[in-house]
């Protein structure tokens, strides 16, 4: 409670510095508005349910993109550490394309998908499928052999061992990656949503867009500050019971 | 098959080693670690194998257990030659081997899981049973990372007997932990000893160690590994680590070790 407190009292006396100084009118006021500017637009924004459905829809992107990419990366980081041929194969290909910035998907998936949800979809997987997949290869071969060994003396067996001993023993690794994956599955989608204009569903992306052509500081700054709120409670809400599991039961980390 | 036959014939030996080989390749050539191991253990002998660092000791192990295989030779088990590890012979690893992402209690149950011909409770009631022998009924839901070394070890005795292995293979299990932890372990040890009638291979650098526990202890000689000589301790249970009467005996085989090897003298303590 004490850190909430904490964290909270920071934050406004932060926004108190930033009020003032835009009072104090040390900036123009169309390059930055104050931050009670800034609350209205939200507060207009959230009544008139742009923000929610934008929220909503760019959310659902992420969530599915990132599912499929996480449902392909992990097998694949396996295969790729299990078998010689897919590391010297799948395992060099997933270094050279998680080196590649997401966004530059985005043109092939224009050309290949159109402006489509599929083209979102494919530039999401493409940005977080790799770091998984880099991730889990790196936890399986993290794994100390002695594991397996002792699983083996008890009966352990072929794909027994594998889910009951390869895979909770890198589960360290593999959250790392797959919280990774979820940040590149996130720039990947902002950019996508900034760079493609499609129909179906107007995202946070394009709403940052639309205020940049527009000029409206305040929505930008806004949607700014709702994107990093986003990321911060997907991070405590998803991984954060992971984490606080592994370094309760590995005695890592405080 | 007559009957005379019929009375002759003997129960096979628990545990037999025939001419058993290994070689390693390394980067200056070609490691002979075992040359023509042979050796028998017969049912409920605890049998200490002794010897420096680097003389073939755990690769043995780790072949009777199942977990290598030699170049040559076999090893059987109830006169059934061994393939590949299983539960009727377990290990307890000289580096740790409990598994981090289960507590206590889940990694004594790891094995019984794998039983299939016990019931849900059955395997609990086993768990418990198990964890209580080794004083630890306490923590049975105690992570891996809070228990001290010595409680490490005994989760893994525990983890070991378990499953009701005919045959535990201990694998310095007690090197890494400090000498008052060790004493206290000796007397637990040979007290489940005592009470489970297992058979047990124990394998250790330390020579008072193996005269403390074994029936017998076996001289393990290094480059290539060989077994020169064998001692029957026949001494009264429980022993004392400490007494006159080991000592006697340590020193004996200890002059005898040194004998065989002048120049690893140094890695053996008494």
């Amino acid at each position: 409670m004490k850190r909430w407190t904490t964290a909270m009292l920071a934050f406004v006396g932060l926004m108190a510095i930033w009020e003032w100084l835009v009072r104090a009118g040390v900036w123009s006021p169309v390059l930055v508005p104050s931050p009670a500017d800034v609350g209205r637009y939200l507060v207009a924004s959230i009544q008139d349910k742009t923000l929610l459905e934008a929220s909503y829809v760019t959310l659902k992107r992420l969530m599915l993109g990132y599912a499929v990419g996480l449902g392909f990366g992990l097998p694949l980081g396996l295969l790729t550490a299990r078998f010689k041929f897919f590391q010297n194969t799948l395992g060099l290909l997933a270094l050279g394309f998680q080196t590649l910035p997401s966004v530059c998907w985005a043109p092939l998936a224009l050309l290949w998908f159109g402006q489509t949800e599929t083209a979102m979809f494919f530039i999401v997987i493409m940005g977080s499928i790799w770091s998984i997949t880099l991730a889990a290869d790196a936890g399986v071969r993290n794994v100390p052999p002695i594991y397996a060994r002792a699983a083996q003396t008890m009966g352990s067996r072929g794909l027994h061992t594998w889910f009951k001993v390869i895979l909770p023993a890198s589960l360290p690794f593999i959250v790392s990656g797959m919280k990774q994956g979820w940040a590149f599955a996130w720039r990947s989608l902002m950019a996508a949503e900034i760079y493609i204009t499609i129909l179906t569903g107007f995202g946070l992306g394009h709403l940052l867009h639309y205020g940049r052509e527009l000029h409206a500081m305040d929505t930008v700054i806004g949607i700014m500050i709702v994107i990093v709120i986003i990321g911060l409670l997907t991070d405590k809400i998803l991984f954060s019971p992971f984490e606080r599991f592994l370094h309760r039961r590995w005695g890592t980390g405080k | 098959m007559t009957l005379s036959d019929e009375l002759r014939h003997e129960p096979p030996e628990k545990l037999l080693v025939e001419c058993v080989s290994k070689t390693f390749q390394v980067r200056s050539g070609k490691l002979l670690a075992l040359e023509n191991i042979s050796l028998n253990v017969r049912e409920g002998e605890f049998v200490c194998l002794v010897g420096p660092s680097g003389c073939g000791k755990s690769t043995l192990l780790n072949i009777i257990a199942g977990l290598d295989s030699p170049d040559t030779g076999r090893v059987l088990a109830d006169g059934e030659v061994v393939t590949r590890p299983g539960r009727e012979r377990m290990v307890m690893f000289q580096e740790p081997s409990l598994f981090p992402w289960l507590d206590v209690f889940d990694n004594v149950m790891f094995g019984l899981k794998l039983n299939p011909r016990l019931s849900k409770e059955g395997r609990r009631k086993v768990a418990l049973f198990f964890l209580k022998l080794v004083g630890l009924e306490k923590f049975i839901h105690a992570n891996i990372h809070e228990l001290s070394g010595g409680m490490k070890q005994r989760v893994a005795l525990a983890r070991a007997l378990a499953p009701n292995p005919r045959v535990l293979l201990m694998d310095e299990p007690f090197g890494a932990l400090d000498a008052m932890t060790r004493e206290q372990l000796y007397g637990d040890i040979q007290e489940i000893w005592a009470k489970r009638r297992k058979t047990i291979m124990f394998v250790t650098h330390n020579v008072r160690e193996a005269v403390c526990l074994g029936d017998r202890v076996m001289l393990f000689s290094p480059h290539p590994g060989r077994i020169q000589e064998q001692f029957e301790i026949k001494l009264p249970r429980p022993r004392d680590i400490n007494s006159v009467e080991l000592a006697k005996y340590s020193t004996e085989i200890t002059r005898t070790l040194k004998r065989h090897l002048i120049p690893e003298l140094a890695e053996v303590s008494e």
